[in-house]
């Protein structure tokens, strides 16, 4: 029995017992001189585990009596996250390095951040959910503080922890809810109960509190707060980690609460999904126009988004969950690419995050310029770019699902979002010249930029296959 | 009336009449050793129920070393009390509002409150019989071998807070001397101590 269990949780097994074995192994050797290569083997590890778990064989494993959940949409989100945290990973050691915050914990807590994140997805339990999130938010909060002597990066820890734990408990409220109701955690027995009696007024608002909860995970408007502020505050190589694997994360949970112990309950929780989508992409385009800051502007754009990728969500349809996940992985990609650039962005050893910096830079390096056009571009949503694809397949399913007015909605926000992205490609092309950014760029974060927007761009030929990974997904989460 | 009722009607008194006090005591370190008492009695609640498992570990780990850290943090940290209060009038009404329409939001899902007929049945682990499984062995079945997965993870939590704590606060300062286990254990006597004839008038 328990073997069972332990074959079923392996990769975690091995994530997180690597994890504890690196600690003392830094511990008691060289301490922050090992980080070089505790990076690299991290990193390494995460992209083996990932592709391990791409190939294993289909099917649905259980595991401590439904409190796991092994299927084709926790594979699907944990490769993804598996190797969004290894790549960013290896992009943060040189920021690191240069900023002398190599320190031997760095790489452990992205590690069991990555345990909890991955526990998220396979949560077949609310304990079990629970605890999969607050490993993942605890590591989460430890790293946005991660420059401690930095006013700004304390804040960002110590507020990002404040309301992360309010959330929290908004999530563990509206959970004891459904549990009194039901009389059981398990996601199964929750649906079971809603199959035979339908959802109950206490159950409505659990679920309802549990939204919430998830909104702020997923920095949904209008629980985003925490988000323009953590992003700005926390050193860059974190805030890159935030923008790629917790959001698949939160996602990937969202989607299995929902779908697995409310999936008969559907037209309850549409309209709330639907309603978060439409704020978090009109608050998203909006207010990011007056931002001049780099680092908020991603996570306004963030907050847009991840409005687009709840509109898959709140279709309610595989067709939705297919979409959602789609559009997840063209975000990490997206993303990870900006975000090389954005490490990269230093003027005479500071790092510099005014877009303003970025004038001519086409004149600087023209490579460089046009990969960030392009993925810019591919942000917007701007045919023939993957970006477009992502918004078109959440689009479809808006409309299908009947959702049209959703799906309208979308797409002016997005007109509106164009904005920023364009005005940063103005500044590449026709900016007042400025002193201009360090031409220094590692060749990693170079291969990475260039490989991202290479992917924005051949990518719309056929998503490289994504479409029926995620289908596949999608059919065994709504099973 | 039996030994029983009298017993919980004097726990039952002291851990609300104490839990008051320490809201209301001025004195923070006064609010801790309240805490302490009303822990105590709640302990003794747990023991009339036949828990007396949970009265031991409320009675060994909050009594013993949550509010001794509580008691420490009051007395070593320099918070100002007043000041943190400072603000509770003018935040109270507002407060108080929002407060009293959430009361009022939840009183009406409680009077409508129903539970689902299948919750018997669905319970996953429903208190055995005290009679036949002591307190004790069930909750251990219930920790270690029921819910295995989730005591191994909220251990990896406490370690990522472990950790969390050290990588923020640690700084390992330079400028003190350390001790050497090692060089100390190597200290040959007769190099550890040197005779100098010092002449009078001149340092070394």
């Amino acid at each position: 029995m328990i073997a069972n269990d332990l074959n079923t949780v392996l990769p975690e097994l091995i994530l997180a017992v690597y994890a504890m074995g690196a600690l003392m192994f830094a511990v008691y050797t060289g301490k922050d001189r090992t980080t070089p290569l505790l990076i690299w083997v991290t990193a390494l590890l995460m992209f083996g585990l990932g592709g391990w778990i791409a190939l294993m064989p289909d099917g649905s494993h259980e595991a401590f009596n439904g409190a796991f959940i092994d299927d084709g949409f926790s594979r699907f989100t944990k490769t993804l996250m598996l190797w969004a945290s290894g790549l960013v990973l290896l992009l943060s050691k040189d920021y690191l390095s240069r900023n002398d915050m190599l320190k031997f914990e760095f790489p452990i807590l992205i590690a069991l951040a990555t345990v909890g994140m991955m526990m998220m997805v396979s949560a077949g339990d609310l304990m079990s959910l629970y605890m999969g999130l607050e490993l993942q938010s605890l590591s989460l909060y430890v790293i946005a503080a991660f420059r401690r002597d930095s006013l700004k990066s304390t804040e960002a820890g110590l507020k990002y922890f404040v309301l992360g734990a309010l959330s929290s408990g908004m999530l563990l409220y509206g959970a004891s809810f459904v549990y009194g109701t039901t009389g059981t955690t398990n996601f199964a027995g929750i649906s079971s109960v809603i199959a035979a009696e339908g959802m109950t007024l206490g159950m409505l608002f659990g679920m309802v509190f549990m939204c919430v909860g998830l909104g702020f995970k997923i920095s949904a408007a209008p629980f985003h707060m925490w988000t323009p502020d953590v992003y700005e505050g926390s050193p860059t190589p974190v805030t890159a980690f935030f923008a790629s694997a917790p959001k698949v994360a939160a996602a990937g949970l969202f989607a299995r609460v929902m779908h697995d112990a409310f999936g008969d309950a559907t037209a309850d929780w549409t309209q709330i999904i639907a309603f978060l989508s439409l704020v978090s992409m009109f608050l998203g385009a909006v207010a990011a126009i007056g931002q001049t800051n780099i680092k908020r502007l991603m996570a306004y754009s963030s907050i847009a988004h991840m409005g687009f990728a709840l509109m898959g969500l709140a279709s309610g349809t595989q067709e939705g969950v297919q979409a959602l996940l789609i559009y997840m992985a063209i975000y990490v990609v997206m993303n990870i690419g900006t975000f090389a650039f954005i490490l990269n962005m230093e003027k005479d050893g500071r790092a510099v995050t005014d877009i303003r910096s970025l004038g001519m830079y086409s004149k600087v390096s023209p490579g460089r310029a046009l990969a960030l056009v392009v993925l810019m571009f591919s942000l917007a949503g701007i045919p023939p770019l993957v970006g477009f694809f992502g918004k078109l397949f959440v689009l479809q399913a808006a409309v299908n699902a009947g959702l049209t007015w959703l799906a309208i909605a979308g797409v002016i926000a997005s007109v509106i979002g164009a904005f920023y992205y364009l005005r940063i490609i103005y500044y590449i092309y026709f900016g007042a010249e400025t002193d201009g950014l360090e031409v220094r760029m590692p060749t990693l974060h170079y291969a990475v930029l260039i490989a991202s927007a290479a992917i924005m761009l051949f990518g719309s030929i056929n998503l490289f296959g994504l479409e029926a990974y995620a289908g596949a997904a999608a059919e065994a989460l709504l099973k | 009336m039996t030994i029983t009722l009298f017993a919980f009607y004097v726990f039952a008194a002291t851990a609300i009449g104490s839990g008051l006090l320490v809201v209301l005591a001025r004195n923070p370190v006064h609010s801790v050793l309240w805490l302490i008492l009303a822990f105590f009695s709640v302990a003794g609640l747990f023991v009339l129920m036949g828990a007396e498992y949970i009265a031991m570990l409320l009675a060994i780990v909050y009594v013993g070393a949550v509010a001794v850290l509580f008691l420490f943090v009051v007395m070593m940290l320099d918070v100002d009390f007043v000041q943190l209060r400072s603000g509770v009038a003018n935040y109270l009404p507002f407060g108080a509002l929002i407060a009293g329409i959430l009361l009022m939001e939840l009183g009406m899902v409680y009077g409508h409150w129903t539970f689902a007929g299948e919750a018997g049945n669905l319970l996953q682990s429903p208190t055995p019989d005290l009679t036949e499984v002591p307190n004790t062995y069930a909750l251990g079945q219930l920790i270690y071998t029921d819910y295995i997965y989730l005591f191994q993870a909220s251990g990896l939590i406490l370690l990522v807070a472990m950790i969390g704590a050290i990588v923020l606060t640690l700084r390992h300062r330079t400028d003190i001397k350390r001790q050497s286990v090692v060089a100390q254990m190597h200290r040959d006597p007769a190099k550890a101590m040197e005779m100098r004839d010092v002449k009078p008038g001149q340092g070394l």
